[in-house]
């Protein structure tokens, strides 16, 4: 096991499954609600089944692998500005 | 009309902020409590509509002007100054707290002025004593001050040129709506835009906050900006321009909130993104907008001052605040761990939390007006800012994997400080009608309906899903100590590193410019002189532009 796996190993005790799977069972309900729960929208698009939670799940996956994109342009060493020259 | 200047809540905080170094150490923890207290109990006091006027070398000066928008920023400002000074308790130093009752008086009193003359010495009076709370944390923040006060000052600056163009055009001084085709309303947009952390003039936030003390922080972060933000929706409301200004802010911000590891920088990120959401309220500038962004202002001094309040009882109590170090810290510290997730339910705007009743006034309105673009990029800020600030801070601070880290829970007074922001933060999210009615303009929205509070929770659901998935699948990037490179790197490294290129490969020419610029300022005031003879009048605000720019390219060249 390579240290990256080791530090992740606690994300699969059995309590923090148990806690995963009620996430995705609640997830799953909050999309069921809007069969019985009337969304009132002002933008037609909104209206789209499931709208909201596809597009979070979107938005959080884009934004993550976006900045860890970023890094390999602007990440320096943590003493970047106060190495050399004057900060 | 001299004991009109006294009415004044903020002075009253200033007056105290001097007199408090001069008290033994019982008092001043008496006077940090009870001054904003009574400036409070004063604020109250004063009839809606009020507006005090005097004259100063032939100027008329609105010392004092209290109207719906002006009462509630001063409100939540001396709630503020409270909290902060009921965290601070603890403190022996004297530079802090008074520095920190100075700064509040300042933004106070700057947001009742009813001049621009006025607001200007306030303004300036804010940056100078903020500088001071980023300083009382100790030496080695000397040069992030410097470049604080460069950037703080500079504001200053614009707001005065504007100033001054404005007035000798108009006649008028008052702080009042400008928009961009009032005489010197671009040179006031500026100033305002510095000190609101518009993109590209955003850094000093992001550099100086985190530089400040466990309590500084917690203080810096209730005023400069949303003094601006009043500054703004006072002037510039219904400025199409700041539309995507706003909309721009509440999106890039979160982008370096993810892979920053100081979690107060991370904080500094989710603070400037917020600012976005106000910005996109006054450009729409609609009542409901407008109302939006106080609301949003009021719910958001609370909930961030939590959020840096928890993070700063973690720093003072772990030693270190960079997420790499951090993790499993509820075990020591349980009540800081529950006030910090009530503040990233609020920032989340998790329904029951402040953050819930506010940031949906705006983005219905954005919606209501056809801005469908913004609407989505909001959206988008919404889900972003939960995953940074909602999940991430909270995470890697007190879960994750177990540091190691075993320490003493935060002292009483800023348990206290943290439990009532927190009890603020969850009562504004219960009683929003109450609430409500503190705004500028008649409310007539229901934020808790079925179908808001559906799509709201799915939106949480699914972006707290997006974070578990990739956190389980290990595509979630790790804390890492680092820097990361923001716009700040085009004046701390490559304009230095210009100058510096500049003065080596060129030292005579170098000389040979400045001799040529104190030569060319002599016949251009002689040309001036010639041109127009009765030139004492002449464009007083292109003469200020001028100085400001030689100012400014000198400060770049020798700094």
């Amino acid at each position: 096991m390579n240290p990256s796996q080791e530090s992740l190993f606690w994300l699969r005790r059995p309590v923090v499954n148990v806690m995963v799977y009620c996430l995705y069972a609640i997830c799953a309900a909050s999309i069921l609600l809007e069969l019985v729960i009337h969304r009132h929208e002002i933008l037609s698009f909104s209206g789209i089944f499931g709208f909201y939670g596809i597009f979070g799940f979107v938005a959080c996956v884009a934004l993550v692998l976006a900045a860890k994109l970023m890094r390999r342009v602007l990440m320096r060493p943590e003493d970047y500005y106060s190495r050399e020259g004057k900060s | 009309m001299t004991a009109a200047w006294f009415h004044n809540p903020g002075l009253l905080l200033i007056l105290s902020g001097l007199l408090l170094p001069v008290l033994p150490w019982r008092l001043r923890q008496v006077g940090l409590l009870a001054a904003p207290a009574m400036a409070i109990v004063l604020l109250l006091q004063i009839p809606q509509g009020t507006l005090i006027e005097t004259e100063w070398l032939g100027y008329q000066l609105v010392p004092l002007r209290l109207d719906e928008l002006a009462f509630i920023f001063a409100l939540i400002f001396l709630i503020a100054t409270v909290l902060c000074g009921l965290f601070m308790l603890h403190l022996r130093s004297r530079l802090e707290p008074a520095s920190t009752l100075i700064y509040a008086g300042a933004a106070v009193a700057a947001a009742l002025a009813g001049d621009l003359i006025t607001l200007f010495f306030y303004w300036e009076a804010t940056a100078l004593a903020s500088a001071l709370v980023i300083l009382a944390n100790g030496p080695q923040t000397r040069p992030i001050v410097v470049r604080y006060l460069v950037i703080q000052v500079t504001s200053g600056l614009l707001l005065m040129a504007g100033a001054i163009v404005h007035i000798q055009a108009t006649g008028s001084t008052e702080f009042g709506h400008l928009g961009l085709e009032a005489p010197g309303g671009w040179l006031i947009l500026i100033a305002f835009g510095i000190k609101a952390a518009f993109p590209f003039l955003h850094n000093w936030l992001q550099d100086s906050y985190p530089a400040a003390s466990p309590t500084g922080t917690v203080v810096l972060s209730a005023f400069t900006t949303k003094l601006a933000i009043y500054a703004l929706a006072r002037s510039y409301a219904g400025t199409d321009l700041l539309i995507p200004i706003g909309a721009a802010m509440t999106a890039f911000p979160i982008f370096y909130a993810v892979i920053e590891n100081d979690l107060r920088r991370v904080l500094a990120y989710s603070l400037n993104n917020q600012l976005g959401f106000m910005v996109v309220g006054v450009g729409i500038g609609t009542e409901m907008a407008l109302n939006g962004t106080a609301a949003h202002a009021f719910t958001h001094i609370l909930y961030k001052a939590l959020l840096f309040m928890s993070m700063g009882a973690v720093l003072m109590r772990a030693g270190t605040i960079n997420g790499s170090e951090l993790g499993g810290l509820y075990k020591s510290m349980p009540f800081t761990t529950v006030c910090c997730i009530v503040g990233a339910a609020s920032i989340s705007a998790f329904p029951l939390f402040s953050g819930f009743v506010s940031k949906s006034l705006i983005l219905s309105s954005s919606a209501y007006e056809g801005y469908w673009i913004v609407w989505l990029i909001l959206l988008f800020a919404s889900a972003g800012v939960f995953h940074h600030s909602g999940i991430k801070i909270p995470f890697f601070a007190f879960f994750g994997h177990d540091s190691g880290i075993r320490c003493k829970e935060a002292p009483w007074n800023m348990l206290l400080a943290m439990g009532i922001t927190a009890a603020a933060c969850i009562g504004i999210g219960c009683l929003p009608s109450l609430f409500y009615s503190l705004l500028p303009y008649p409310v007539d929205y229901a934020p808790y309906t079925g179908g808001h509070i559906l799509s709201q929770m799915q939106l949480l659901l699914f972006s707290a899903l997006a974070f578990t998935v990739l956190m389980r699948t290990g595509i979630y990037p790790p804390e890492l100590r680092s820097t990361n490179l923001d716009f700040d790197w085009f004046y701390r490294r490559l304009g230095p590193a210009i100058a510096v290129a500049l003065r080596h490969r060129s030292g005579r020419l170098y000389d040979s410019l400045t001799r040529i610029t104190l030569v060319g300022r002599d016949h251009g005031l002689l040309a001036i002189r010639t041109a127009y003879p009765h030139a004492s009048q002449l464009g007083t605000g292109a003469m200020v532009s001028a100085v400001l720019l030689l100012l400014g390219a000198y400060l770049v060249l020798f700094y």
